[in-house]
């Protein structure tokens, strides 16, 4: 019995087979995977890496339906007890429900023991907006979990990004939010060999500066860094040089790399899906207000958010209701004056 | 300690030749003997009532045997969480503890009961009403008045406070109702994905009983067949709330539905025993979890802010006390089936009480945790990391 549901939990969700490295095709072009091929090959390899990793969750394996307060805990208490679950969420907006066990069960919890009880899990499923699938199942969690002490918190953009940081995810000995995104699961990336490595990791609260620029500094999370890129790319053509930053970790959040570019560019715009009120953008705000790159800026920090309203069904609601790439134009040219 | 009473009585015994009416008093070794070792009763076997059962065709004994020196050892459990807790009480009032208080006198034979049953290996988890594990899974009651205080020698440093103490093995300790039943249930199945023998005892009160991740834990418990003992420490109160204005049904050992269930007599220490260990041998043998309800009460109202008198009378709480207190119950038995002597159990709490006294010496003299610390502990096996603190130019620091 034991080692029939050993398997189950470890089987994980059906993966696609990755590209042979060793294909003669590989000359040609790098390598394309999609984040959700990169989520599935990480899983599988660290899986496999460390027996102790298991995944529990909702649609994982056999399971159907959904016991969220309950598998949660369960994963929890797991981890509690020396295994190390990957406890999947089917949104994160399902995590509401079992929001007190990821934050009172599982963050605090090293701290109330005084570092006798470690939870090594991680929490993941998509996160945020996704297509008509309304208010309650479009929410994005990064501002609620990474307000908590306790907790680290990763939103991967793209295939590298998502591997990379599972993996790390995965072997941290401490509860990691894992925030991916619906909408980028079927995006492919070119991804570098040595990305595709085993034991390729990427550290949690490092920033990653996807394009250089002189004039402004764009700083984004998940989808949103495409959304930036691609904003970049068109103001290029208008002799505006745009610094792109992919957060990578929300909670640390890596504000030496954010001051780092304001000091060289003087400008500021931040990007995100979720609600404007208390969330990232204005968690970067304050921080760059407290720092060493206060004095250069020549203007007030643009924050581009998510519409400040539950998320409606309508296509063309819906598609006003986060930023689209005119948006952050349209941010970066007040931004800077022109 | 308790064994040790027992080897030194006997030894001296043997050495001065004294018998019945004989004082003898060893210097340093705090034990008086007033009988030879010889007038006792080795081992004696005790009717317990019959447990209520649901889905399960048979039940545990109906009679115990308890052994001499495992009844001192229950009796000494018992009457050290007792002291404990009334101690508790009294640094409550003198505002020497403060915050959450949630004290366990009266329920003494539940932990006593459930600890003789398992194993130092298998693992346990409960709510906030803790103290009393906490001391029956290997803590001292020095460690627990002093994090009761919130002082460095606490068993967690002064940082978890009365709801959340750990020891190896011991998942605390939990403020948030009902939170500990699904964690209990994950420590299960690691447990059985380890494939270690090992069961997971979880426990929760009347007022939990009635939680939605209750039922959701009770699904997956049954579904995977963890090996999981759940105990309902019925108490009779949810804080304020009588469980027949709370519940549709109090048959809380029946709330498993398709898992089994048995009713214990939660003031019998030896009755709690037989039904854990009939418990823990169902989750061993791998037919999935069990549910014991385990009728008991408390003396002390829900949390030292709480009278307790609002809602029972106090008749109600001292006929409880007269007639079936864990403690004295198991002392008169032993003392009627000639298994101990008066005198031996007076020494035993004057040895407690010394115990619990110095230990709140202790834990009101031991300096609080000096504010370096007051950011470690956030991850584990993590580089040392910057917090902010009050204001933008306070950078604290956290090591793991």
């Amino acid at each position: 019995m034991a080692t029939s549901l050993k398997c189950l939990l470890r089987s994980g969700k059906e993966a696609a087979a990755a590209p042979a490295v060793g294909d003669a095709n590989r000359d040609l072009a790098a390598i394309q995977v999609t984040v959700r091929d990169a989520l599935n090959q990480a899983l599988d390899e660290e899986l496999e890496r460390d027996e102790r990793v298991f995944l529990l969750g909702e649609e994982v394996a056999q399971y159907d339906g959904a016991y969220k307060m309950g598998f949660t805990g369960i994963a929890v208490g797991a981890a509690m007890a020396g295994l190390r679950p990957i406890c999947e969420f089917m949104t994160f907006n399902f995590s509401m429900q079992a929001i007190d066990q990821v934050i009172n069960s599982a963050a605090k919890t090293y701290y109330m023991s005084a570092g006798q009880q470690p939870v090594p899990i991680v929490f993941r499923g998509p996160n945020g907006a996704s297509a008509g699938v309304a208010a309650q199942h479009s929410q994005c969690f990064a501002a609620w979990y990474a307000h908590c002490p306790g907790l680290k918190v990763v939103s991967p953009w793209n295939a590298e990004d998502a591997r990379g940081l599972l993996k790390t995810a995965i072997r941290d000995d401490n509860p990691v939010v894992f925030l991916e995104n619906e909408l980028m699961y079927g995006v492919p990336f070119e991804m570098s060999e040595e990305s595709l490595s085993k034991d390729f990791t990427i550290p949690i609260g490092k920033a990653k500066i996807e394009r250089q620029g002189a004039h402004i500094t764009l700083v984004s999370h998940s989808r949103m860094v495409g959304h930036c890129l691609d904003a970049a790319a068109v103001l290029a053509k208008e002799g505006i040089d745009c610094e792109v930053i992919n957060l990578r970790t929300i909670r640390p959040l890596d504000v030496e790399c954010i001051e780092g570019s304001v000091m060289k560019t003087n400008h500021l715009v931040t990007v995100e899906g979720g609600w404007p009120q208390f969330g990232v953008g204005a968690e970067i705000c304050a921080r760059v207000m407290e720092g060493s790159a206060f004095n250069y800026l020549d203007a007030p920090v643009t924050r581009v958010t998510g519409v400040d309203i539950p998320m409606p069904y309508a296509k063309i609601l819906e598609d006003n209701s986060v930023p689209q790439i005119k948006d952050i134009i349209f941010s970066v040219k007040k931004t800077l004056g022109v | 300690m308790k064994t040790m009473l027992a080897i030194i009585s006997n030894a001296l015994c043997r050495i001065t030749g004294k018998n019945a009416g004989a004082q003898t008093v060893s210097e340093g070794a705090r034990v008086v003997v007033s009988r030879s070792l010889s007038d006792f009763t080795p081992q004696a076997t005790f009717d317990i009532k019959k447990c209520d059962l649901h889905s399960l065709e048979a039940g545990p004994p109906e009679k115990a045997e308890l052994t001499r020196e495992q009844g001192l050892q229950y009796y000494h459990t018992m009457q050290m969480v007792r002291r404990m807790e009334l101690k508790a009480d009294q640094l409550y009032k003198q505002k020497i503890i403060r915050g959450f208080c949630h004290l366990y006198d009266g329920q003494e034979a539940c932990a006593a009961g459930i600890e003789a049953a398992i194993n130092p290996s298998d693992h346990l988890i409960t709510a906030y009403r803790a103290h009393g594990y906490t001391y029956t899974r290997g803590v001292s009651v020095k460690e627990i008045l002093a994090e009761l205080t919130g002082r460095k020698g606490g068993v967690a440093k002064g940082k978890g406070g009365s709801m959340h103490m750990y020891a190896p093995h011991f998942y605390g300790g939990n403020g948030i109702v009902g939170a500990q039943v699904p964690l209990g249930a994950g420590i299960a199945l690691a447990c059985q994905y380890q494939g270690n023998n090992q069961i997971c005892v979880t426990l929760y009160g009347d007022g939990a009983a009635n939680q939605g991740q209750l039922f959701e834990t009770f699904n997956m418990a049954a579904l995977w067949k963890l090996p999981c003992v759940f105990i309902c420490e019925n108490n009779k109160y949810g804080m304020g709330t009588s469980v027949e204005r709370a519940s549709a049904s109090t048959d809380y050992y029946k709330r498993g539905d398709f898992i089994p269930g048995l009713r214990v007599d939660g003031m019998d220490v030896l009755c709690v025993r037989e039904a854990t260990k009939f418990a823990a041998d169902h989750c061993r043998a791998g037919k999935g979890p069990i549910i014991m309800e385990l009728q008991t009460y408390r003396y002390h109202g829900h949390s030292m802010s709480d009278p307790g008198v609002s809602y029972r009378t106090r008749e109600e709480i001292q006929e409880v006390r007269s007639k079936s207190d864990p403690i004295s119950m198991l002392k008169e038995r032993m003392l009627g089936a000639n298994m101990a002597s008066v005198e031996e159990f007076k020494e035993i709490d004057i040895e407690i009480r010394k115990e619990v006294e110095e230990s709140a010496q202790f834990a009101t003299s031991d300096p609080e945790p000096p504010l370096e610390e007051l950011c470690n502990h956030i991850f584990s096996n993590s580089p040392p990391l910057e917090v902010r603190g009050t204001n933008p130019w306070s950078k604290l620091k956290s090591v793991s």
